[in-house]
């Protein structure tokens, strides 16, 4: 299958690492993966911070980009939330009755790259190896927005030498929402305190999560805190091969 | 007492009052503990209903219903109120309200009430009104009676008291019922309550109540509780003053059925509520012999004309939102400066007082989605959060507002996502200018501006060399630019 990759512009300038593992896993599966270059962000920041008319143009812009996508795979769940709650409501608002229909037709096309690999494609074993212990951190958009389900977990157990640990409070936020942690960053850190706290106790090597929003936050104590312990993509598990073992 | 105050004009902003609150490490194991075990209750009798969903989706639309028609369902429950020998009042506003309560109090002769937990007499601030003129409430539910006592505000719809343990409720009970030796168990503080009650349930002739709901086919009434307070200020008083947000309507007797089940489940985890009082009118053999109600707006009918908005009048006021709501775990309800905490207040309040305080209200949330999952009428709480979000910044960013950083950064952001040049260059900049920033290891320990509240508690990897894209293209299998701006 052509699959055109969404990057997002945080993973394209923060976490190119996610891009490149995304990249390897379609390919290894047998698949060719494009980059339509123009492509930027998906307006989440701005619509949900109050900026809408400056989200509505994003809009546009990702549909011209990818309209005649066969799928489109975006690492990142709060993005692919954004599109299927918001792109709707917000063709309207322009008024571009084209642009209504495009998104429309578009929509279904997309897919957070874990749901991509169990519901588009049918697999829950990707042929990965990576031997540490793992704990997964189910992001609020990918549990209650694309109601991922057991999706991410089925494909880690199925990761060769991985030890995945149950993380208590899965469905508790991690306290990340956008600019909500800079806005309100003491509550934010309140939260982030007793995520952090149950990441500690499954004494897990690594968090992963279908978000890099949430494990940039995440990391971002864990490091603070000199823990030890890392984040990572779902993606960079699954690309994970016997040849790179360190 | 706190510094906390309920009054939008002296009122702080949410972060300014969570900052101080979250300092309160006994208040925050109060509200973590009771809010556990209520979720957990609740969980279990939600999980145990096979038909859940189908009961939302009915509370749901008989709420959107009756309020695409309220003008009609209020009519009908005015008439038939009267009919019953009931007295209808409507009040515009809050002091409207108010004064309507005061006169009443006045004609019914009485210097003193007995009042049934309402977070309605606490939006109009009732009490402060009826001291004013020399009447006396007390108020009869166990958990406003500790806040009454203790000089409080309620922290909670549902359960004003949770932000106070048991050992501190036996403190205020000490002092104020002049009680020295009163134990600190659920029967020694219950009975305590008891014995100063009873006395005024016998002795005060007026009652004042809220309403869970009025039903428009009958004109009547339904509150629920759980302690039997209620049913004695509704019973037992010559006198029964009811006020009620125009919002609490609903059409039939019938459509009872499934809020009975909802609010209960919903609320304090229980299948049913051990009181449920309906009545209608007046009975010359039984209960109060003069009934009033008073139908207030404030502010609820500028909502109905808000499309996006309106859906926060479903509200059955269950405060399930609440107890499950990660911010409202860490800083209780009196961050949120009004008697509508969580969730439903962060919608609720900034509209009922028209977005001028409670501007910060929309914001008190990381829109994880968890209130919209338990309410029972489906309102989509992350979906008006963000649609008040708007409107705040259509506020601030009027004349010099357009200046403020936030609106400067947000608007140069957005410039940048509209070219794939423009997007470009950024990514370089950014790695330059972040570059006196980044330590030896390679991480950001400092953020100034508006940023810097990432870097109180986290560190920010920094920048790596290279982006996805110019990877990607290394590659040599990207698609070109179609961007020719």
């Amino acid at each position: 299958m052509k699959v055109s990759l969404f990057i997002t512009c945080y993973n394209d300038t923060l976490f190119p690492g996610t891009g490149k593992s995304v990249v390897n896993v379609l390919e290894r599966l047998g698949h060719t993966v494009v980059f339509p270059a123009g492509q930027t962000c998906c307006g989440q920041m701005h619509w949900n911070t109050g900026y809408q008319e400056e989200a509505l143009p994003l809009v546009a812009r990702f549909v011209s980009q990818f309209k005649d996508a066969e799928a489109v795979v975006i690492p990142s769940s709060s993005c692919v939330a954004m599109m299927r709650e918001h792109y709707v409501k917000m063709a309207v608002q322009t008024g571009d009755k084209q642009l209504l229909a495009d998104v429309e037709s578009l929509l279904p096309r997309v897919w957070e790259f874990s749901e991509f690999l169990t519901k588009k494609l049918g697999l829950t074993d990707v042929g990965a190896y990576f031997p540490h212990r793992v704990t997964y951190h189910a992001s609020c958009h990918g549990l209650r927005s694309l109601e991922l389900g057991d999706g991410p977990a089925s494909l880690l157990r199925n990761v060769r030498g991985i030890q995945l640990v149950e993380l208590k409070g899965l469905e508790q936020c991690c306290g990340f929402g956008g600019t909500f942690a800079v806005k309100n960053a003491e509550v934010s850190s309140a939260m982030l305190g007793e995520k952090v706290q149950a990441i500690l106790n499954t004494q897990a090597e690594m968090c992963t999560a279908c978000d890099n929003s949430c494990l940039m936050h995440i990391e971002g104590a864990l490091h603070r805190q000199r823990t030890g312990v890392k984040t990572m993509h779902l993606a960079e598990v699954l690309a994970g091969s016997e040849g790179d073992a360190q | 007492m706190s510094l906390i105050t309920f009054d939008p004009a002296r009122v702080p902003t949410f972060q300014v009052a969570a900052k101080s609150l979250l300092g309160d490490t006994q208040m925050r194991k109060n509200v973590r503990h009771a809010t556990n075990v209520i979720q957990n209750k609740r969980a279990i009798v939600v999980n145990e209903m096979p038909d859940w969903q189908q009961l939302r989706e009915s509370g749901r639309q008989i709420k959107e219903h009756t309020l695409q028609h309220l003008d009609f369902y209020l009519k009908q429950f005015e008439e038939n109120c009267t009919a019953a020998g009931g007295v209808v009042h409507w009040a515009r506003d809050a002091a409207e309200a108010r004064e309507i309560v005061i006169d009443l109090v006045k004609q019914s002769g009485s210097n003193e009430v007995i009042k049934i937990k309402s977070m309605t007499t606490e939006e109009i601030s009732l009490n402060k009104g009826l001291e004013a003129n020399g009447i006396h409430a007390y108020e009869t539910d166990l958990a406003e009676l500790i806040i009454q006592m203790g000089n409080d505000l309620p922290s909670h719809i549902v359960v004003p008291a949770l932000h106070k343990n048991r050992q501190q409720i036996r403190e205020i009970f000490k002092r104020e019922m002049n009680l020295p030796d009163l134990g600190d168990q659920p029967a020694d503080l219950a009975e305590a309550a008891r014995m100063f009650l009873r006395e005024k349930f016998l002795r005060v002739k007026t009652g004042v109540s809220g309403a869970n709901f009025l039903i428009a086919e009958t004109g009547g009434v339904c509150v629920v509780e759980s302690e039997g307070n209620g049913r004695m200020c509704l019973t037992l008083p010559e006198t029964l003053i009811t006020i009620a947000g125009v919002e609490k309507v609903i059409p039939r007797y019938q459509d009872l059925e499934v809020f009975a089940q909802l609010l209960p489940r919903s609320a304090t985890g229980e299948r049913m509520n051990p009181y449920t009082s309906i009545w209608t009118g007046v009975h010359p053999t039984d209960g109060p012999r003069t009934f009033h109600i008073v139908l207030m707006d404030n502010a609820r009918t500028k909502i109905l004309a808000d499309e996006e908005s309106r859906q926060t009048l479903a509200c059955i006021r269950c405060g399930a939102c609440q107890n499950i709501c990660p911010v409202y775990r860490q800083t209780g309800g009196h961050a949120y400066g009004s008697v509508y905490a969580g969730p439903i207040g962060a919608i609720l309040t900034p509209q009922l007082q028209e977005m001028h305080s409670g501007q910060s209200l929309p914001y008190a949330s990381s829109l994880c989605g968890a209130c919209y999952e338990v309410c029972p009428v489906k309102i989509n709480i992350p979906e008006v959060l963000i649609h008040l979000r708007h409107k705040v910044v259509e506020q601030d960013t009027q004349g010099f507002g357009a200046l403020n950083p936030e609106a400067l950064a947000m608007k140069a952001m957005a410039m940048l996502f509209m070219s794939e040049s423009r997007f470009r260059a950024a990514q370089r900049m950014g790695r330059m200018a972040e570059r006196p920033l980044v330590n030896k290891a390679g991480w950001v320990t400092w953020l100034p501006g508006l940023l810097g509240g990432w870097t109180q508690v986290r560190d920010l990897h920094e920048m790596p060399k290279q982006t996805f894209r110019e990877w990607f293209e290394q590659r040599g299998e990207s698609e070109g630019s179609a961007d020719g701006k």
